[in-house]
């Protein structure tokens, strides 16, 4: 068995985020492996650990991302994950959900040349963007069933089969391998590296590749085929400052009274 | 261009359309405003909901025809919901096609929008037409609602999903009289099954969370009684949501987060919520915020606009009782 991970390296949540140009403007020491990925690894991890020739099975972890995002695949090798790569290229950068979905497909596809893929495993949502579209756009482009934000998953023979629960519905669903699975943060509890792989994932060579190894054609990945383009950005007005009662035994009434004079009731 | 043309999916989770929900109600109010207004559904519209649709301007309602090959609980797979958006899409000529952004229809309305060659913005705001005509400017709110950014889509057709609450809703002028069209789907069987699909109980009497104007959230601090936040959700009419630590407790079932339900009403109010990053970044966008927590160094008192330092086990069962008083009086 053989299961890609895809992972994102997404700005801290905390830090401080703009936007200049049009573009998101990061800065590289503030970013880390997207916090649902690390769910993405553990799944991916348990499926090949259980695969009746788990002897052979492997898990490789992917990003798109500059050479900066080199923790996100350090992390992935510290959970046990077997390969990692990088795809860098200047032209990537920019690129929308179409051109994102693009390098994926390249890279998943160029890995099926090597060996067969039997899986792609991502999180349901990278925590920057909330889009949550790229797994079932990488399904569609490479023409596999698609089982996203699953809540529990179980494989049987080649037939995988998830749980989830979206909007209105509880749904079971199945679909036969190879295809594109999207775990949420109920799916499984993502385990701690031990020390033996922190060791090893120091020294784990990093691969990567660029546009043209993937051949990738510029026009359609970046900034180049995006359809979409940011054209204003200003940050919210701060916050008003708080107003903070004590309740001192008429908290609630404060409360009330609050609602009712700003004409929120 | 000529006058452009809107496609808007109604979207239900059952195989007949008995309700128009308020977010279906918020596009076809910004449909209008773009154009001609056509609708795309999987099931039956009801005469109920064929005349909310005709309250709201919409021109024709396109309802698929899928192979009878096809099990109905099939219908609602991305694959399946992506190729009936592509073919009303080419049916109408649609300029637009706006969908709720539920995770469902963010799913289908990208996949639709690949098989197009469309330009895709998830989780609008607001959609208007540049001065000029195309392009097409589309609204939104990110960084957990601090930054708010406008897009371009340089396409024909652009594809939008829209968050609840971004505008309100208001009926046409004049109401129109919608026919119902067949639109014949051809689509291949789709290699996902679906085993089971249950539809959920909603709440009878309040609103969903997606949805409400006003959301009352509890979390940890509840220590599990969600009795209190209940009652001051139905004073306020109010839907209830949770943390997403409240929910993996088992204490309520539905949570507001990253992984759990956006909601963006305009009045949140937190019970023992703390505010952590996960929470914060599916409820920041929310017009106002108000927290009541018993400790004072809680985070979410930094982004909220109105807090109590106390107990929620005896704040909130006070602010119903004077909510209640004040809409007796009114």
């Amino acid at each position: 068995m053989r299961i890609v991970v895809l992972l994102k390296y997404v700005p801290d949540i905390s830090s401080d985020r703009r936007f200049a140009e049009g573009r998101i403007v990061r800065d590289p020491a503030e970013g880390s492996l997207n916090e649902l990925d690390e769910n993405a690894v553990e799944a991916a991890l348990r499926l090949v650990e259980a695969a009746p020739d788990a002897e052979t099975s492997h898990v490789v972890a992917v990003t798109v991302a500059p050479e900066t995002a080199d923790i996100v695949l350090r992390k992935a090798f510290q959970m046990g994950v077997h390969r990692g790569i990088r795809v860098s290229d200047d032209a990537l950068a920019g690129s929308d959900y179409f051109g994102t979905t693009a390098a994926l497909a390249a890279a998943v596809r160029r890995l099926g040349e090597e060996e067969p893929v039997d899986l792609v495993v991502t999180g349901m949502a990278a925590l920057d963007g909330l889009g949550s579209v790229v797994p079932a756009l990488l399904a569609d482009e490479l023409g596999w069933p698609q089982l996203t934000l699953a809540t529990s998953v179980a494989l049987d023979g080649s037939t995988l089969t998830i749980t989830r629960e979206s909007d209105d519905v509880v749904e079971t669903l199945s679909a036969p391998l190879p295809a594109v699975l999207s775990v949420s943060d109920a799916a499984n509890s993502p385990r701690y590296p031990n020390f033996k792989l922190i060791m090893a994932a120091r020294t784990k060579p990093v691969e990567t590749w660029d546009a043209a190894d993937l051949e990738l054609d510029p026009a359609d990945v970046g900034a180049a085929g995006a359809r979409t383009a940011t054209v204003e950005a200003a940050a919210r007005p701060p916050r008003p400052e708080t107003e903070l009662v004590v309740d001192k035994g008429e908290g609630g009434t404060a409360l009330a009274d609050f609602l009712i004079r700003n004409d929120l009731v | 261009m000529t006058r452009p043309t809107v496609l808007v999916l109604l979207d239900s989770p059952e195989s007949a359309v008995t309700e128009v929900r308020s977010p279906v109600l918020e596009l076809l109010t910004i449909a209008r405003s773009l154009g001609r207004v056509d609708v795309v559904t999987l099931g039956a519209p009801s005469v109920e909901v064929l005349a909310t649709l005709g309250a709201y301007g919409a021109q024709a309602v396109h309802q698929a025809t899928l192979p009878t090959t096809l099990p109905p609980q099939a219908h609602h797979v991305t694959a399946v919901l992506a190729s009936v958006l592509v073919a009303a899409v080419r049916r109408t000529d649609a300029d637009v096609l706006l969908v709720p952004s539920s995770f469902a229809g963010k799913e289908a309305a990208a996949v639709a929008a690949a098989r197009l060659g469309a330009g895709f913005v998830a989780d609008a705001s607001g959609v208007a037409w540049s001065e000029e005509g195309a392009p097409l400017r589309v609204a939104k709110r990110v960084f957990a609602g601090t930054w708010d950014t406008v897009s371009t889509v340089a396409t024909d057709p652009a594809v939008v999903s829209v968050r609840a609450n971004s505008v309100a809703a208001t009926p046409a002028d004049a109401p129109t009289h919608p026919e119902v069209e067949a639109l014949p789907v051809i689509v291949a069987a789709p290699a996902v099954t679906v085993v089971t699909r249950e539809v959920k109980q909603r709440t009878a009497g309040r609103p969903p969370l997606e949805e409400a104007a006003v959301v009352v959230a509890g979390g940890r601090g509840t220590g599990g009684d969600f009795g209190p936040v209940e009652d001051l959700a139905d004073a306020l009419g109010a839907a209830v949501g949770a943390t997403r630590d409240a929910a993996f407790e088992g204490w309520f079932d539905s949570y507001i987060g990253q992984t759990g339900v956006t909601v963006a009403p305009r009045v949140y109010i937190g019970a023992g919520v703390s505010g952590a990053p996960h929470h914060r970044g599916g409820m920041q966008a929310s017009q106002v915020v108000v927290a009541v927590n018993n400790d004072p160094e809680a985070p979410i008192f930094e982004i909220s606009d109105f807090a109590v330092v106390g107990d929620l086990a005896h704040v909130l069962p006070q602010a119903a009782a004077a909510i209640r008083a004040h809409k007796a009086q009114a």
